[in-house]
């Protein structure tokens, strides 16, 4: 084989391009089918376009209601991830104590563990407590692991500061209030808004936890999944699918960006 | 408020204190409890006759758990899956990270990276949605196939034990490529980024001393590449050994671990078992992890 | 007049290491002094404990005769100049500058004043409203002298500020931190691990090693009469003879330390001028260094000296090449005795 430099084979390439196009046909086609004029099969290629579904989508007031309530729970749920993770993160930042691997392991667990694993336990600790599943049992359950995004952001970015700011800024007379303030806050308020969206996207699009604490209560998610199952109405749920990737899609593209190092605010060296 | 701060100062530990409490509460009580009364679940046991949950400590439940053939060939067939999936992932991604590491520069990575991403990002039930339409019956995939010709093999393919199904949206094969599909960019991540970390210098070092690209790719990048491997391996494995939703949408009438769990405290109401099951992956993954940090995935990850 | 600065058996330990071990000394007002050491020494940690990032865990650290332990760094009369600056990248040079008065209280318009006029002293006045990551690293760093500066410290501490500059720069900024001290009078202490730095600017050294102070004497002092071994390699690489090699070569039977300036080659058999003390040993390497060579050879007990042999005595010695049996010779006078110190 002629030696080409650090070129890569035909075969890296191809695989590395068609990989990345197997990734995206499904949910291209989910948007496709959003607009097609069939209604009972998956034809493909569908006979025709058409918006009408969009406009059925939403005279449902079911899908509204879901829609809403998915939306509070998720609002609820950042807001208390976003004080209890910041929190978290600022303890556990730089300190050194005894104790502080293990709250780090811990903190990463309902990640790491599989969401079923979460959600049987909560049901579990509900049967124990003779709890019934409500809207605050389902936003309990959310709120512990958008607690770990929001830390997860927040740390790695409290990490990345140097260390000696706080010092510098105590140094000429800043107190800690004041340093926070003037020196930390401005610094974090990214990661903190970037933790704040994902959260909010991981909540809306919630699934696998939810169903375990949600009793009668119907997110859209769980709309969702009961929908996968009835021949009819489909293109009204592939309308609600691409209602989803925008609510979920968009604020992790935003926090994406935010959260990217930005050269001009992180170094000054 | 000044005060405060130079109080604050001079106690660090109140100040740590003060920090952790709220967070270490919520966590402690809601999440950690819970993990303990599933724990405490999977020790009682469910009275035949009553129906009811008897608490009092046993090991019945896990008796049952082990020696009923049923259960254990749930147990089986959920980890068999999901290191077909595992390897699977890992052979596809290979050449997706390594030209997003290696090769692709400037806009092009960019482009992968969040091309790779975007996948990651989108809704987990849409994108499973999305797999139910394209294997349907009248679907993308039987469209293509038919164009190809190739009906009779796909009819066969469904027919064979252990591998297919009724159809193609309800069979292993079916399961198996939605796996592989959802955990991709878990697997590819972790690549790329351990793939990236090799420096440039070593594969000229190896060029230099008279290896062909291949070589070098086999032993140098490839042997380097193995902690993100096994990093992304951890996810695929562990994402599919707890996923119920996957197999219910898409599944076969085998049953895996995460639908058991999910059934037995549905309809059933046999919460200890539904615990019992959910013990499982939690031990395996602990396992699988203790595995893979032998292989370097801890610091890929 | 009370000491500026006072350390009173001060140690600061880590687990098992002593970072400071039982140091005690005195800054006086207006003194350019220097802490000088390798990396580890505990140099570092003492400016630490003067600007208060850190407290002492026994002894006293004293500031104006006051005990400060209890005193946080935002109400002590120190400011600090940091090794990589540590200029907040999200305000401009003006605002940066003018962030101690402005967490003081003082309103906008008087503190943008002060700020602007710190930057006309350090010469930055048209760098104002741009970002630190704009600015070269030496404008950086006047920036960082000018935001430490503003708040009239009794005390400046500067922590290897010149590091990070190019041996042109840094030459200039020596000269310059040198003619500030001299115009504001106040107090600098200065940490650096280069030996030539501390010699040409400090009025006195305080010279470092594995948590102690080894010997705190003026630059000449330090240069011409080390008290330990450690100080005669470490300021300006003297030759370190031991008792037992000092007794071997007929002198006191002390530990001593000669200069390479003071010490002749001589071919072996040559004769070797009178009232001095020669040892025998092999030409290692010579370097040429222009107007003088350094010559390394290693003498017959093992260890390696130098000699510096300006460029017309170097004539004498045409012939003797490397692995030549030599003679060094040195004045009796030049030896200096050396201290049993702990750390040499």
């Amino acid at each position: 084989m002629r030696y080409r430099g650090d070129r890569p084979s035909w075969l890296i390439r191809g695989g590395a391009f068609a990989g990345l196009a197997f990734m995206h046909i499904p949910v291209l086609v989910i948007i496709l089918y959003a607009f097609t004029t069939e209604d009972r099969t998956y034809q493909f290629p569908p006979p025709g376009l058409t918006l009408r579904w969009f406009d059925a989508a939403f005279a449902r007031s079911d899908i509204w209601h879901s829609l809403t309530l998915s939306l509070a729970i998720a609002a609820c749920a950042t807001v208390i991830a976003l004080v209890l993770g910041t929190l978290a993160a600022f303890a556990l930042a730089r300190s050194s104590f005894r104790g502080k691997d293990a709250l780090t392991v811990m903190f990463v667990l309902p990640i790491a563990l599989p969401g079923i694993v979460t959600g049987i336990a909560l049901l579990a600790a509900m049967k124990l407590g003779r709890i019934e599943p409500s809207f605050l049992t389902i936003v309990a359950g959310h709120a512990t692991f958008c607690l770990v995004i929001v830390y997860n952001n927040v740390v790695a970015r409290l990490r990345r500061l140097p260390s000696n700011w706080v010092e510098a800024s105590m140094d000429l007379g800043a107190s800690g209030t004041q340093t926070l303030r003037y020196v930390l806050l401005p610094q974090v308020a990214t990661a903190f808004l970037a933790g704040g969206m994902l959260a909010f996207a991981l909540s809306f699009d919630e699934i696998i936890v939810t169903i375990f604490t949600a009793g009668n209560e119907r997110t859209l998610p769980i709309w969702f999944f009961n929908e996968l199952f009835r021949p009819r109405d489909r293109p009204i749920t592939n309308v609600v699918a691409v209602i989803v990737i925008a609510v979920t899609l968009l604020p992790i593209v935003l926090a994406y960006y935010l959260t990217r190092p930005d050269d001009e605010h992180e170094t000054a060296h | 408020m000044r005060a405060a701060s130079t109080f604050f100062w001079r106690r660090p530990y109140w100040y740590l204190a003060l920090l952790l409490v709220p967070p270490l509460l919520w966590f402690g009580t809601v999440y950690l409890g819970s993990l303990f009364a599933l724990l405490a679940q999977s020790f009682y046991a469910i009275d035949d006759f009553t129906a009811q949950i008897v608490r009092e400590p046993t090991l019945a439940t896990y008796a049952q758990l082990v020696t009923q053939p049923a259960n254990v060939d749930i147990v089986l067939r959920t980890v068999t899956m999901a290191i077909a999936v595992t390897i699977t992932c890992a052979v596809i991604a290979l050449p997706i990270a390594t030209y997003m590491a290696r090769y692709a520069s400037g806009r092009m990575k960019a482009l992968f990276y969040v091309g790779v991403m975007l996948p990651m990002w989108t809704s987990y039930l849409v994108k499973v949605y999305a797999w139910r339409l394209l294997l349907a019956k009248e679907g993308i995939i039987a469209w293509f196939v038919g164009k190809l010709g190739l009906t009779g093999v796909l009819e066969t393919l469904l027919a064979s034990p252990g591998i297919g199904g009724p159809s193609l949206s309800s069979s292993y094969i079916g399961m198996f490529l939605v796996f592989v599909y959802m955990w991709l960019p878990f697997m590819i991540l972790p690549m790329a980024a351990a793939l990236e970390r090799v420096p440039g210098s070593l594969l000229q070092a190896s060029a230099d001393l008279g290896a062909r690209p291949s070589q070098t790719f086999r032993n140098v990048v490839l042997p380097l590449a193995i902690p993100g491997i096994a990093a992304g391996s951890v996810f695929t494995f562990s994402l599919t050994l707890g996923d119920y939703i996957i197999p219910s949408v898409v599944g076969a009438p085998g049953y895996f671990i995460g639908m058991m769990v999910y059934v037995q405290q549905g309809t059933a109401g046999n919460i200890p078992l539904a615990a019992a099951f959910s013990v499982v992956p939690i031990v395996l993954i602990f396992v699988y992890l203790s595995i893979a940090k032998r292989f370097g995935a801890f610091d890929a990850l | 007049m009370t000491a500026a600065i006072e350390f009173r058996g001060v140690s600061r330990i880590y687990g098992e290491v002593r970072a400071v071990d039982d140091v005690s000394f005195v800054i006086e007002p207006g003194e350019f002094f220097a802490m000088l050491g390798p990396s580890g020494s505990g140099k570092t940690s003492c400016l630490r404990l003067v600007a208060g990032f850190d407290t002492p865990d026994r002894g006293q650290v004293l500031l104006d005769g006051a005990d400060v332990s209890d005193v946080p760094p935002y109400d002590r009369n120190v400011n600090t100049v940091f090794q990589d600056y540590a200029l907040f990248p999200h305000m401009t040079v003006l605002q940066n500058v003018a962030y101690g008065p402005r967490v003081r209280g003082i309103a906008q318009p008087e503190r943008e004043q002060s700020a602007r006029e710190m930057l006309e002293l350090v010469q930055l006045a048209a760098q104002g409203g741009r970002r630190p990551s704009q600015l070269s690293g030496g404008q950086r760093q006047r920036v960082a002298l000018a935001r430490a500066l503003i708040n009239h410290p009794k005390v400046l501490l500067l922590d290897e500020p010149l590091g990070a500059l190019d041996l042109k720069l840094r030459e200039e900024m020596q000269i310059e931190l040198k003619s500030l001290q001299k115009k504001l009078g106040i107090t600098f202490v200065y940490v650096t691990h280069d030996q030539g730095e501390a010699l040409s600017m400090a009025d006195r050294v305080a010279v470092f090693n594995k948590g102690r102070i080894e010997q705190l004497a003026a630059p000449r002092e330090l240069y011409l009469r080390p008290a330990t071994a450690f100080v005669a390699r470490f300021v300006g690489s003297a030759n370190v003879a031991s008792a037992a090699l000092a007794a071997k070569l007929g002198a006191e039977a002390r530990a001593f330390a000669v200069r390479a300036e003071n010490i002749t080659v001589h071919g072996e058999s040559a004769a070797t001028p009178a009232d001095t003390i020669s040892a025998p040993g092999a030409v290692v390497a010579v370097q040429f260094h222009g107007a003088a060579s350094r010559w390394q050879i290693q003498l017959d007990s093992g260890e390696v000296w130098s000699a510096l042999v300006p460029e017309d005595e170097a004539r004498r010695l045409n012939g003797i090449n490397v692995g030549a049996r030599v003679r060094l010779c040195w004045p009796r006078g030049a030896g200096v005795a050396l201290n049993e110190a702990p750390g040499a």
